[in-house]
């Protein structure tokens, strides 16, 4: 049987500016900036869009007085990728654009950003926001293997240094972060020091999927999409973000979320966590790279840290993650483009095209979104050759 | 080292379900309920109209002891909104009943928290109408 998505390329990829505030903008401008800047990557032209998926996929379609147009609505990254890819496996569209943007949401700044805040009875008089639900995770994570707060920190560290040396991160050129640097960053939510929490920032970005055909004929070299799934263990923020949470179908605890839907990923493209050349995992916090390593069985339980220690995930290692220096330094717009632009670097890696942290040959890319303190994982695996 | 305290009348509670206001009401009394479904016995951990194991709506309130074990924490250092008083510490309980509860530890240090530790419940109003359960070493 050929791949499902055999016929489906990703053909344009675009980051708006990203700053700590963009004056002026709003999340839906910086959307469409997004998707016109993809479209222009791609060497495609607002006339062949024939759908929309994502963050304002309704109102792109009004604002750019595009249409009629297929939409789908799924606002989350990977998902939102996976849905326009079925948009054009399905033979519904011919070219489909996504874009997302956040700015001028978090402008009361004694409070954590507003999407970190969870509203739900049962949690909101604790305090908690998205710092505090992975904490909890992280601590059992730390109780059963040992995992270090250095191990942690080096992680931090890992990310953050790559988003120093990338001329387009927000946090170019502040480092570099030294283990000792991050742990001296004042504590937020125990273990978790500033430098291990992901910033807060505003931007927009944009990807365009378009048919085999179309995307061998475009301006850009292909990138095919080998396998996309997602786990998820229930509503983010609403229960306690239990480790040992477990659903009736397996026994794979929440603290895991995200493994079987790697395990899917790799069975469709007949591949293995060891012909991963690069991994572009969704960084909320320092624990969540730990955690993904073993998740997706880069390496054993509770060997994360040591994974880490060992320098396998630094640049020059065997596998370099979140090389743009992801939501702790390239950028956190907080609602759907910082879960699209793990995408857009996979695609950069594949391509050969990353200003930065460019690892050599790329054929096998991955790129995750969420985590265990939301209770759900994307991942998807990116590639040079077609499947 | 810090004691960690409850929070002061006036921080966000939000707004109750109806599947959750036996909770609430049984908070307000001193009382921790939870839900069990009288078919197939399974406690359920989110307030609901029928059994989250069995699909039953069979689901009845009983009050639990308010003892159980320190499952996980954090300490947090930043508060999430500037009505919370820090150091504070969220905490995972897991109920000798057999369910986790989200709530923070009080009446002791922050140094003073570890796995397993023996809990027990006491509350604290959070508002005019609303009760919160904390935990205390037992």
């Amino acid at each position: 049987m050929p791949h499902p998505l055999r016929d489906v390329a990703i053909a344009g990829v675009f980051n708006t500016e990203q700053a700590r505030t963009l004056e002026g903008r709003d999340s839906l401008s910086l959307a469409v900036e997004g998707a016109l800047g993809a479209l222009a990557d791609a060497g495609l032209s607002i006339e062949d869009v024939d759908g929309v998926a994502g963050q304002f996929a309704a109102e792109m379609v009004l604002g750019a007085r595009m249409g009629p147009c297929s939409r789908k609505l799924s606002t989350h990254g990977i998902p939102t990728v996976l849905e326009a890819a079925s948009m054009i496996a399905f033979g519904e569209c011919e070219v489909v654009v996504i874009g997302a943007g956040g700015a001028a949401m978090y402008m009361e700044r004694s409070a954590t950003a507003p999407w970190t805040r969870p509203s739900n009875e049962l949690v909101v008089g604790y305090g908690l926001f998205t710092a505090a639900e992975f904490a909890l995770m992280a601590r059992r994570h730390m109780l059963q293997y040992g995992t270090t707060r250095e191990q942690l920190a080096l992680a931090a560290a890992t990310v953050r240094n790559n988003g120093h040396v990338n001329p387009d991160a927000v946090y170019c050129g502040r480092g570099p972060f030294t283990v000792d640097d991050i742990l001296a960053s004042r504590m937020v939510a125990d273990p978790f020091h500033l430098l291990e929490c992901s910033m807060t920032s505003e931007g927009g970005c944009g990807l365009v999927l378009t048919s085999a055909s179309r995307a061998l004929d475009a301006a850009t070299t292909p990138v095919w999409i080998l396998g996309g799934a997602g786990d998820t263990y229930g509503p983010a923020y609403v229960v306690p973000p239990v480790w040992d949470l477990r659903g009736r179908g397996d026994d794979l605890p929440a603290g895991y979320v995200g493994r079987r839907a790697a395990r899917k990923c790799f069975a469709l493209a007949g591949l293995g966590p060891s012909d991963v050349d690069v991994a572009e995992f969704y960084d909320p916090f320092s624990f969540e790279i730990i955690r993904q390593l073993e998740a997706y069985e880069f390496c054993g339980e509770g060997e994360g840290g040591p994974f880490v220690e060992a320098g396998h995930i630094a640049a020059g290692g065997s596998l370099p993650v979140t090389t743009d220096g992801g939501t702790m330094s390239f950028s956190h717009a907080g609602l759907n483009a910082q879960m699209l632009q793990r995408v857009i670097r996979g695609v950069q890696q594949v391509r050969g095209t990353c200003p930065s942290s460019q690892v050599p040959d790329v054929e096998v890319a991955m790129c995750t979104n969420g985590g265990s303190g939301a209770l759900f994982t994307d991942v998807m695996l990116l590639a040079s050759e077609r499947p | 080292m810090t004691a960690l305290r409850p929070q002061a009348v006036g921080i966000p509670v939000g707004a109750h379900s109806a599947a959750a206001e036996p909770y609430w009401s049984g908070c307000l009394r001193g009382e921790l309920l939870y839900q069990r479904c009288t078919e197939c016995r399974e406690v359920n951990m989110k307030p609901a109209s029928s059994c989250a194991a069995c699909g039953a709506a069979a689901l009845t309130w009983e009050r639990s002891e308010g003892r159980g074990r320190l499952y996980s924490w954090t300490v947090v250092w930043r508060p999430q909104h500037p009505s919370f008083e820090v150091p504070y510490a969220p905490a995972i309980i897991e109920l000798d009943e057999g369910f986790w509860l989200m709530s923070a530890m009080v009446g002791c240090d922050d140094e003073d928290l570890r796995a397993d530790l023996p809990v027990v419940v006491e509350f604290h109003a959070a508002s005019d109408d609303v009760t919160l359960p904390y935990f205390r070493p037992a």
